[in-house]
C-alpha cells in the first residue's frame, strides 16, 4: 500500500536538525527544546505509521514519484515499523537524560536528530545503495557524538571507530557492486528476483554476500570486528553511550537481517549451506568470545560493551539458523537488549555522577546507598541473562527453540553455555552491589561528597526514573512478546518466503 | 594474461588500490597517513563502479526522442559514486577534524607514542 507519510520519518529529523541550529542562533535553550519537540512527534508518526503497517501490512512509498526498481521506494513492513519505533521512543527517552548530563550545545543536539534520521532511514529504506547513504549518516553522526566529551581519550576512540565504521561501510558498498554488476539493480524486493535468476552459486552473487556481511558484522560488532567498540562506549559522554549501545549496532544488525532475507532470501541459504554455517559459527564464536572478555574486564562501561558483542552473536545465530522460532527470537531479543543495555548505561552513567564509581569493584555497597537505582539495575542484568519472566529470557528461548528445531544442538549448547557465561560476569556486579562493605567511593557518596549534581546525595528523579523504567519495559515485554508474535506472524511469512 | 592486462586493467587498479590502501592503514602509525590510506581504499571502490559501467563503443545516456540510439554507458553506476565521493568528503574531514583535537591534547598524531602517553596517564 502507497503511503505518503513514509518520507517524512526521515525528512523530520533531518529537518529538525536544521531547526536546532536555527533555535540555537536565538537561545541557548533552544536546541533540547526543539530536538524534543521534534523527537515526540517523530515518536508519533512512528507509532502511527507503525501501528498501521503492523495491522493493515507493507506501506511503501516511491520517493519522488519515480517508480520502482528506478527509483528509490521506501518500504514499512512489520520488522521495520518495530525498529522504526524502537529508534524514535528510546532517542526521545534518552533526551532525558542527555538535556541533564548535557554535554550540550548546538552542535550536539545537531548531531543527535542526524543520528536518528540514519537509524531511521536504514530501517525504512528499500535500496541497498540507500542504505549505504543513511549507514554513512548515522555513522558520521556516532563519531561526532563519541567525540562530543570534549576529552582527548573520546576523539581517539572516535578516530579509530571512523576508521573502522568507514572500511566496513566500504566493504558493505563493495558488495553492493558486485550485486549491481550481477544484476543491475538496487532495489531490494527486485534483487531478491534478480539475484535468484543470476543463479546464487555465481562467483558475483557469494562475492557480494560475503562483503556484505563483513562490512554489517563490523558495524554490529561481532568478534573479531568488535575492537573499535569497547573504547567507543567507554570514552563518549554517559547519554551518549546508552544511545549508542542501544542503536546503533541494533540497527546495523537489523539492516543485516533485512539484506539476507528480504535480498537474499532463505532460498540462498539452502543453496549455499556453507554461507550459513559459516554465519552461524561466527556469531558462535561472537557469543562465547564476548562474553569470556566481558568477565575479565574492571570497568563496568567495558563490561557491558563486551556484553553487547556476545548478545549481537546471540542475535545472528538467530537470524542466520533462520526457522521461523529462531527469526523471531532474533527480533525480541535485538529489542529486548536496546532496552536492558541502553537502561544499564543510564544507570553506570548516573553511578558514576553520583560516586564517581566506573569499575566493578568501585560498585561495592552501591545497593545499600541507592536500593531503587541498585535494585532496578540487577534486575535489568537479570533480564540479560535470561530469567523468566524478562524480554532477555523471551528472546533466547526462541532462538534455542528455533536451534533445536533444526537440529543444530550444538547451538543451543553455546547458547546455554552464554547464559552461564552472562551470569558469570552480572554476578560479580550484583555480588559488589548487594553484598560487599561499601567502596571508599561509595562511603564518600554517603557522607554527602556527592557534589558533582550540586551537592544531592540522592539519584536525580528521572534517571531513576528512566532505570526503573527500563527495568520495567524489559520485564513486561516478556509478557508481550506472544502479542508480538501474532502482530509480526505476517512479516515473518513474507521474510521467511 | 596479456589479454587480461590489456582489457581489463582498470580491475587491476582496483585491486592495486584497494591493496594499498588497507597496507597503509594498517602499517602506518600516523593518523594523517592512515586518513589517507582511508582514501584510496574508497579510490578503489570508486573505480570498480565505474569500470563496471563501461561498455564498448558506448555513448553519453542521452536517449534522443523516439528512443533508440544505444548502446549507452550504464550512467547508474556514476551517479552512486557522486553520492559515495561525497560521503568520502564528509568523512575525511571528520576524520581530520578529529585528529586536530588529538594533536591538541597529546600533541601527537602518532599512533605508538600516543599509546604511551595514553597508558601514562
Amino acid at each position: 500500500m502507497t503511503d505518503a507519510l513514509v518520507p517524512l520519518l526521515v525528512a523530520m529529523p533531518l529537518l529538525g536538525a536544521l531547526f536546532v541550529v536555527a533555535a540555537g542562533l536565538v537561545s541557548e535553550r533552544g536546541p533540547p527544546a526543539v530536538t524534543a519537540l521534534v523527537l515526540v512527534a517523530q515518536t508519533g508518526l512512528a507509532g502511527w505509521i507503525g501501528s498501521r503497517a503492523l495491522l493493515t501490512g507493507e506501506l511503501s512509498n516511491e520517493v519522488g514519484g519515480f517508480v520502482a526498481p528506478y527509483g528509490i521506494e521506501l518500504v514499512v513492513d512489520g520488522l521495520s515499523a518495530v525498529v522504526v519505533v524502537l529508534v524514535a521512543v528510546v532517542s526521545l527517552v534518552v533526551l532525558v537524560y542527555a538535556a541533564s548530563d548535557d554535554p550540550g550545545g548546538t552542535a550536539f543536539y545537531t548531531e543527535y536528530l542526524l543520528l536518528v534520521t540514519g537509524l531511521t532511514g536504514m530501517s525504512v529504506t528499500g535500496d541497498v545503495f540507500n542504505l549505504y547513504v543513511f549507514l554513512e549518516i548515522s555513522g558520521l553522526a556516532t563519531y561526532a557524538l563519541v567525540a562530543s566529551a570534549g576529552t582527548g581519550r573520546s576523539a581517539v576512540s572516535a578516530l579509530k571507530y571512523l576508521l573502522f565504521g568507514t572500511v566496513a561501510a566500504s566493504l558493505y558498498l563493495l558488495g553492493v557492486g558486485y550485486a549491481l554488476v550481477a544484476t543491475g539493480t538496487l532495489n531490494m524486493a527486485d534483487l531478491a528476483t534478480e539475484l535468484a535468476a543470476v543463479g546464487y552459486d555465481s562467483p558475483l552473487v557469494l562475492a557480494s554476500f560475503g562483503f556484505i556481511v563483513v562490512g554489517l558484522a563490523t558495524k554490529t560488532a561481532l568478534f573479531p570486528l568488535h575492537t573499535w567498540q569497547p573504547d567507543a562506549y567507554n570514552d563518549s559522554p554517559d547519554s551518549v553511550s546508552a544511545l549508542i549501545s542501544a542503536l546503533v549496532s541494533t540497527v546495523a544488525a537489523y539492516a543485516l537481517l533485512r539484506i539476507v532475507y528480504t535480498v537474499y532470501t532463505p532460498a540462498f541459504f539452502e543453496a549455499v549451506p556453507v554461507a550459513r554455517d559459516a554465519l552461524v559459527l561466527f556469531a558462535c564464536v561472537s557469543i562465547v568470545v564476548g562474553s569470556v572478555l566481558a568477565i575479565a574486564q574492571s570497568e563496568v562501561k567495558r563490561m557491558l560493551a563486551y556484553s553487547s558483542v556476545s548478545q549481537y552473536g546471540l542475535v545472528v545465530v538467530g537470524l542466520a539458523i533462520g526457522t521461523r522460532a529462531a527469526l523471531f527470537g532474533a527480533i525480541v531479543h535485538l529489542v529486548g537488549h536496546a532496552i536492558m543495555k541502553g537502561g544499564l548505561f543510564v544507570a553506570a552513567g548516573t553511578v558514576d555522577d553520583l560516586t564517581g564509581a566506573t569499575t566493578v569493584e568501585g560498585y561495592a555497597g552501591l545497593a545499600d546507598r541507592f536500593p531503587v537505582l541498585g535494585g532496578a539495575s540487577a534486575v535489568l542484568m537479570l533480564a540479560m541473562v535470561g530469567v523468566p519472566p524478562a524480554v532477555g529470557f523471551a528472546g533466547k528461548w526462541y532462538i534455542a527453540l528455533g536451534a533445536v528445531r533444526a537440529g543444530v544442538w550444538p547451538v543451543a549448547v553455546v547458547i546455554f553455555a552464554s547464559t552461564l557465561l552472562t551470569l558469570a560476569y552480572f554476578a560479580i556486579l550484583v555480588e559488589r552491589m548487594f553484598v560487599a562493605p561499601a567502596s571508599p567511593s561509595v562511603r564518600a557518596a554517603t557522607d554527602g561528597g556527592a557534589d558533582r549534581l550540586g551537592g544531592a546525595a540522592t539519584a536525580p528523579r528521572r534517571l531513576l526514573a528512566l532505570v526503573v523504567g527500563a527495568a520495567v519495559v524489559a520485564v513486561v515485554l516478556g509478557f508481550a512478546v506472544t502479542g508480538l508474535e501474532t502482530a509480526l506472524e505476517p512479516t515473518l511469512d513474507t521474510l521467511l518466503s | 594474461m596479456i589479454e587480461l592486462i590489456t582489457t581489463k586493467y582498470t580491475y587491476l587498479v582496483v585491486v592495486a588500490l584497494l591493496a594499498i590502501g588497507a597496507y597503509v592503514m594498517i602499517e602506518s602509525d600516523n593518523f594523517v597517513k592512515k586518513i589517507i590510506g582511508l582514501n584510496v581504499f574508497q579510490t578503489g571502490i570508486f573505480v570498480f563502479f565505474i569500470s563496471a559501467a563501461f561498455r564498448t563503443g558506448g555513448k553519453s545516456p542521452v536517449v534522443q526522442s523516439g528512443g533508440g540510439g544505444g548502446p549507452f554507458v550504464s550512467p547508474l553506476p556514476h551517479v552512486l559514486i557522486l553520492t559515495a565521493i561525497v560521503v568520502g568528503v564528509s568523512l575525511t574531514a571528520v576524520a581530520l577534524g578529529l585528529v586536530v583535537r588529538i594533536y591538541e591534547s597529546y600533541g601527537t598524531v602518532n599512533e605508538d607514542t600516543l599509546e604511551e602517553v595514553l597508558a601514562n596517564d
